[in-house]
């Protein structure tokens, strides 16, 4: 009798894969979405931090004392121009489109600077910076300046440094005094990250199609047809929650291919630090394909449970959408926890126990114990909704209210 | 010579909970109503056997019984040997049922809807594509095979759901309104097809408000009148030497009383 499951599994990806929009819009739309969204976003990112770069700025001074000069001058594309500072001066920098700063040393800052005790109680010098924060050419240029002086005060009173990035002299490297692995920043930053994409993938997958394969075919009347079939209840639920599990694992695997082909254009190696190069074993693969078979499994199964208590598929959308927030929020949980919990007990709660195996994998911190708990207890879990989804097609109540 | 007894139901019950607004429609405080109540009738193999009713009588929940879409809460009908109650697969297995609530979807060819339902009949593949092509040719879906199921004619889909409602040759052919909502032609083609398999020896259990499809169809007939059986027989039995149409007022009038 496993064949009629076949039949209905066989039916539901023909009718999946024949309707060439429903195709589009499930399976090939969200990757190609989320790969247009997300390169545009890293393109923009990138394209507001190098602008105005390159842009000549003229850097007004007055009062610069010579010990600064080599500083001053050495700022890149800059045209300096040493000459009082008047207040229309100062007005005119409001015009955002001016790539100006205007920079007040106090008379005499270099002797004022020498003589200066913090313990007499008088007001440090203080320099003027003007800037219009608006325009990235002036901003970059008073930032520059910023750093040097507050370099050249803190060469000034220099009592102790704190992880001072002197390069080997033979070498010429960097010390770095951050311990973590690259892998362990790399596995930090996906733990949070990809298995709440993931989940988000996979649900938003079952929701476009499970509501119009169950809540529709109600609606449609094409349920009783199959109904009146010797097709066994549980041969047709297992049928739809299989079928629906498949198509939904290619809807979220097409979104994965979307953020994995985009994170490089959204997140450029050198900006987040690390190089993007995956060191992942066999054994974490594996875990992870199981876990996301599990997950979607028990996706399916709890979506088409809600699906078949419906009328109709608007109402299925309402019914399932509480369902959506609670896996909304498993998703959110390793954001705010450091590690993932030890008692297998929370291994039992499903969602919240695939989000944790994912995160434990991608931070290498996998065991066992809990991927076969949440495998176990998914696995038990989908046996009982295909039981209830049985149990649904076999009451009329169900099945035939309107 | 003895028939066949090839549908027997005995003490067949049915009961819906009414909502507050059906109640009010029907001006009732009873919480329940009986929708079919202890009807008890037999079918013989090779006739078709009409049940005859007004409106709301209890018809089509009679035949969703008999094709166990939905349960009944007492009693029991066995076709071929099998319960309603107890064997529900092995009766669908038996059994055709086609009534308006049953659709077929739009997405899909009749090609492929009848090549899908052969196979959850389990018909094997080289009696379904000769039955398939016989079908289709008989009931001119042929030139349409390929056409999806939204694209056809009102007609040509009950047709096609007449079709894929028999993929499997039952013995047994259960019709609710076979000629509802149908235009002359279909009606006819469905009329004269009903003939020819009780020509072959099959069962045809059909419910029906229309007088002139009785007497031109069935060789027996079930009265049902809120859901009781008041009469079952041949024609001849029933009615009394009287026409149908004037039999069943006669009978409604003994039922109802003065109230209409």
């Amino acid at each position: 009798m496993k064949s009629n499951t076949l039949t209905i599994i066989k039916k539901e990806f023909a009718r999946f894969f024949g309707d060439r929009q429903l195709l589009f819009t499930s399976v090939i739309m969200p990757g190609l979405l989320i790969y247009i969204i997300y390169s545009l976003m890293g393109s923009g990112m990138e394209k507001m931090m190098t602008e105005g770069q390159d842009e000549m700025v003229t850097l007004r001074v007055a009062n610069l004392p010579p010990t600064l000069e080599p500083m001053v001058t050495g700022l890149p594309s800059t045209i300096i121009l040493q000459q009082p500072v008047s207040q229309e001066d100062i007005d005119n920098l409001k015009d955002k489109d001016l790539n100006e700063v205007l920079v007040r040393f106090p008379e005499d800052f270099g002797e004022m600077v020498e003589t200066y005790s913090p313990q007499s109680g008088v007001a440090a010098p203080n320099v003027e910076i003007y800037y219009n924060s608006a325009n990235n050419a002036s901003s970059r240029v008073y930032n520059m300046l910023d750093a040097s002086l507050t370099a050249y005060e803190d060469q000034m009173a220099n009592r102790f440094d704190i992880n001072r990035a002197t390069p080997d002299e033979e070498t010429g490297e960097v010390p770095s005094f951050d311990m973590a692995s690259q892998d362990d920043v790399l596995g930090s930053i996906l733990s949070k990250l990809i298995p709440m994409l993931i989940l988000m993938m996979l649900f938003s997958g079952v929701m476009a199609i499970a509501p119009s394969s169950i809540a529709g075919e109600k609606e449609r009347g094409t349920i009783a047809t199959l109904l009146v079939t010797p097709m066994r209840r549980n041969e047709l639920a297992l049928g739809k929650v299989v079928s629906l599990s498949g198509i939904a694992l290619l809807s979220g695997l097409s979104s994965f291919i979307g953020i994995v082909l985009s994170l490089p254009r959204m997140i450029p190696a050198d900006a987040a630090g690390v190089e993007l190069g995956l060191n992942y074993t066999g054994a974490d693969y594996t875990v992870l394909l199981l876990i996301i078979l599990a997950t979607v499994l028990i996706m399916a199964s709890a979506v088409s449970l809600l699906s078949a208590l419906a009328k109709d598929v608007k109402n299925a959308g309402t019914m399932i959408t509480p369902l959506m927030l609670v896996v909304m929020f498993c998703g959110l949980v390793p954001m705010f926890q450091s590690h993932v919990p030890e008692g297998l007990a929370a291994y039992l709660i499903p969602f919240y126990n695939s989000i944790q195996v994912m995160t434990a994998t991608f931070a290498h911190e996998m065991t066992w114990m809990p991927v076969v708990v949440t495998l176990g207890a998914n696995v038990v879990y989908t046996g009982v909704a295909v039981w209830g989804l049985t149990k649904m097609f076999n009451s009329e109540k169900v099945m035939f209210s309107k | 010579m003895e028939r066949e007894v090839i549908l027997r139901t005995e003490g067949l019950s049915k009961t819906f909970t009414l909502s507050r607004k059906q109640q009010k429609i029907e001006r009732s405080q009873e919480k329940r109503k009986t929708a079919v109540d202890t009807l008890s009738f037999e079918a013989y193999r090779g006739e078709i056997f009409g049940l005859l009713g007004p409106n709301g009588a209890g018809k089509t929940t009679t035949l969703r019984m008999l094709s166990t879409l939905i349960r009944p809460d007492s009693g029991d009908a066995v076709l071929d040997g099998y319960s309603v109650v107890n064997q529900p697969e092995a009766v669908r297995g038996k059994i055709g049922f086609l009534t308006s609530e049953l659709k077929l979807e739009d997405f899909f060819t009749p090609n492929y809807l009848f090549d899908f339902f052969s196979r959850l009949h389990h018909v094997d593949e080289s009696t379904a594509a000769a039955r398939k092509e016989q079908m289709f040719s008989r009931f001119g879906i042929d030139k349409f095979a390929e056409v999806k199921v939204a694209n056809l004619s009102t007609g040509m889909k009950q047709k096609l759901s007449l079709v894929i409602s028999l993929v499997h040759n039952p013995d047994i052919v259960i019709f609710d309104e076979p000629t509802n909502g149908l235009d002359v032609l279909t009606a006819r083609t469905v009329t004269d097809y009903l003939q020819e398999l009780r020509s072959e020896g099959k069962t045809i259990i059909l419910s029906t408000h229309i007088f002139s499809l009785v007497e031109r169809l069935c060789d027996r007939v079930g009265i049902i009148i809120d859901g009781r059986m008041v009469a079952c027989g041949t024609l001849d039995e029933v009615c009394n030497g009287m026409n149908i149409e004037d039999r069943f007022f006669e009978l409604y009038k003994e039922v109802k009383g003065g109230e209409e």
